[in-house]
């Protein structure tokens, strides 16, 4: 009992044998466990959290559940229709405009490809589109434009923009010189390089990622109807207010379907394209 | 290779005349797709307000500026709650990540027939549907607050992170967790010592990462009541305090952006 299998590998290593921590250095490894842990419990003394008002929504929480298994699809469908409608037809547009505008603007962030004022330019745009997120942007544009669709389509464009042509950016920053020189050296114009020495490189990331961002596109969709921008958030958020437990799950279940739908698709396009 | 032939010259083309009317026809129906979907915006937008956009914007800037720096010593808490909101449901998350993320991975799932659509299920369901819709139902819920916004950041990220590490858990090395085997580790013994060193980086790296996309969404959550910074933005959009409202847009940019540059410092060290 007393001498254990691994006593031989213990003897050579002189004390026994211990898993090696994540983080090698234990001063650093204590201090993040102790400041992290002081976090926690500074943290969860603030958190006020009403038990008993949790305890009566329990209740209500099960009836959602529940809800789920007969979702109502009849009583609501024009308002269901109208807001989904309205959703894809942003989600498209919106797809459409953002990419076409990403594509000079990922180029413009491609430091080996564009000169110095056009890069920081392009470079500030994206940081502007990333750090802003779409609610907030879709609150200002709502606030200019007025509530409806349009800015909901305005707002995803922004949101598109950011997201690709970093992306974009950074695939045309690691691709392969030398095809690119190759081009270069037959004489080709700006254009034409571009045209074949880059773009080939970087045409099936970029057509992934836009389907990527369609998905995503449609996602945020549906909660930009919150502050009026328009799709099926509006519809979502009348039905939460109204405890239309059903119809909510009916239009929850409806988004899920439609992004597994998008998923799988682009799941297949980008199996194709690579 | 398909050339096209006028009679003496021989021209290479990249695509054959069928390709090209194929393609020619997608293009055409992607255009009167986009051009519908254009439409239908345009129907329901009232295009006076457009075109007095200019003068709106100029107008909300010019009471937006400069912001109320005073205002920012009200700011204090919302910004540790939302904090706290993105800790601890990042956390709460990564525990529920987990063991759906095991099961989901075609090689640690105990049956690839029942329990990993079941996974799988949990992980489509939690991942495309917005915080901010999860915040709304538990708002109704449990009432709202800051307990509510936790919540929903908490599922809207178990997708997320369960994605990524199953994805993680199905590329390991496979040779060490048969060498890990094959001295008579028990099931426990060979995912403690087999398959969780190997994936110990990258659920570092998720769990880093989702932290920073959560600070993001809990700075928005207050606007449907859930807590933090979003809950001062709405009440001082309600009474067009701009001058407020701008201050606390600063204050999310500043806090999306440092949360930016802490997960990617700690993610370079990591990987």
């Amino acid at each position: 009992m007393t001498t254990p299998a691994y006593a031989e590998l213990d003897d050579m290593l002189g004390k026994r044998w211990k898993k090696p921590p994540f983080v090698p250095n234990p001063v650093l490894r204590w201090a993040i466990i102790l400041g992290f842990a002081a976090y926690l419990i500074a943290a969860f003394s603030t958190i006020e959290v009403n038990w008993s008002r949790v305890y009566e929504g329990l209740d209500r929480g099960w009836q959602f559940i529940i809800s789920f298994t007969r979702p109502d699809f009849i009583s609501r469908w024009e308002d269901i229709w109208g807001g989904l409608l309205e959703s894809l037809v942003m989600t498209v547009a919106a797809s459409v405009v953002g990419i076409l505008i990403s594509i000079p603007i990922g180029l413009g962030a491609a430091r080996n490809i564009a000169p110095l004022p056009i890069y920081l330019l392009c470079r500030g745009i994206v940081a502007l589109s990333r750090a802003l997120q779409e609610i907030i942007v879709a609150i200002l544009l709502v606030a200019i434009f007025g509530f409806g669709p349009l800015a909901g389509f305005l707002t995803l464009a922004f949101a598109t923009i950011g997201f690709l042509s970093k992306l974009l950016a950074e695939d045309i920053e690691a691709m392969d010189r030398s095809q690119a020189e190759a081009i270069r050296a037959s004489g080709a114009r700006w254009l034409q390089w571009i045209n074949y020495g880059v773009q080939p490189q970087v045409m099936p990331r970029l057509i992934g990622l836009s389907m990527y961002r369609i998905d995503i596109n449609f996602r945020e969709s549906a909660i930009l109807g919150l502050v009026g921008a328009g799709g099926i958030g509006a519809t979502l958020n009348t039905a939460f207010d109204r405890y239309e437990y059903d119809t909510a799950a009916a239009i929850l279940l409806l988004i899920i379907g439609i992004v597994m739908a998008l998923e799988y698709l682009s799941g297949v396009i980008r199996a194709r394209v690579q | 290779m398909p050339i096209s032939d006028n009679g003496q010259t021989k021209t290479w083309q990249r695509r054959t005349t069928g390709e090209s009317l194929t393609r020619w026809f997608v293009w055409l129906i992607c255009v009167a797709v986009f051009l519908y979907c254009w439409q239908q915006i345009s129907e329901a937008t009232t295009w006076f307000f457009v075109w007095d956009a200019p003068r709106i914007a100029g107008d909300i800037w010019d009471r937006a500026t400069p912001p109320r720096l005073e205002y920012l010593t009200q700011l204090g808490r919302p910004i540790w709650d939302t904090l706290n909101i993105a800790t601890f449901g990042t956390l709460i998350a990564l525990v529920l990540a987990v063991p759906t993320a095991f099961l989901a991975a075609r090689n640690t799932t105990p049956s690839v027939l029942f329990i990993r659509p079941l996974a799988l299920l949990i992980i489509v369901s939690t991942r495309s549907i917005n915080s901010l819709i999860w915040a709304l139902l538990l708002i109704a819920i449990i009432g709202p607050g800051v307990f509510a916004g936790v919540i929903a950041i908490a599922i809207r990220s178990i997708g997320f992170c369960a994605k990524l590490l199953y994805e993680a858990i199905e590329e390991i090395d496979r040779s060490q967790v048969e060498a890990i085997a094959s001295t008579g580790a028990s099931r426990w013994q060979v995912m403690a010592y087999g398959i969780a060193p190997q994936i110990m980086p990258a659920f570092a790296g998720i769990a880093v990462f989702r932290w920073d996309i959560n600070i993001r969404e809990s700075t928005v959550l207050g606007l449907v009541g859930a807590g933090g910074i979003g809950l001062q933005l709405q009440a001082s959009l309600n009474v067009l305090a701009w001058p407020q409202v701008s201050l606390i847009l600063l204050v999310i940019l500043v806090a999306v952006v440092v949360s930016e540059w802490i997960s990617a410092k700690i993610r370079g060290a990591i990987i």
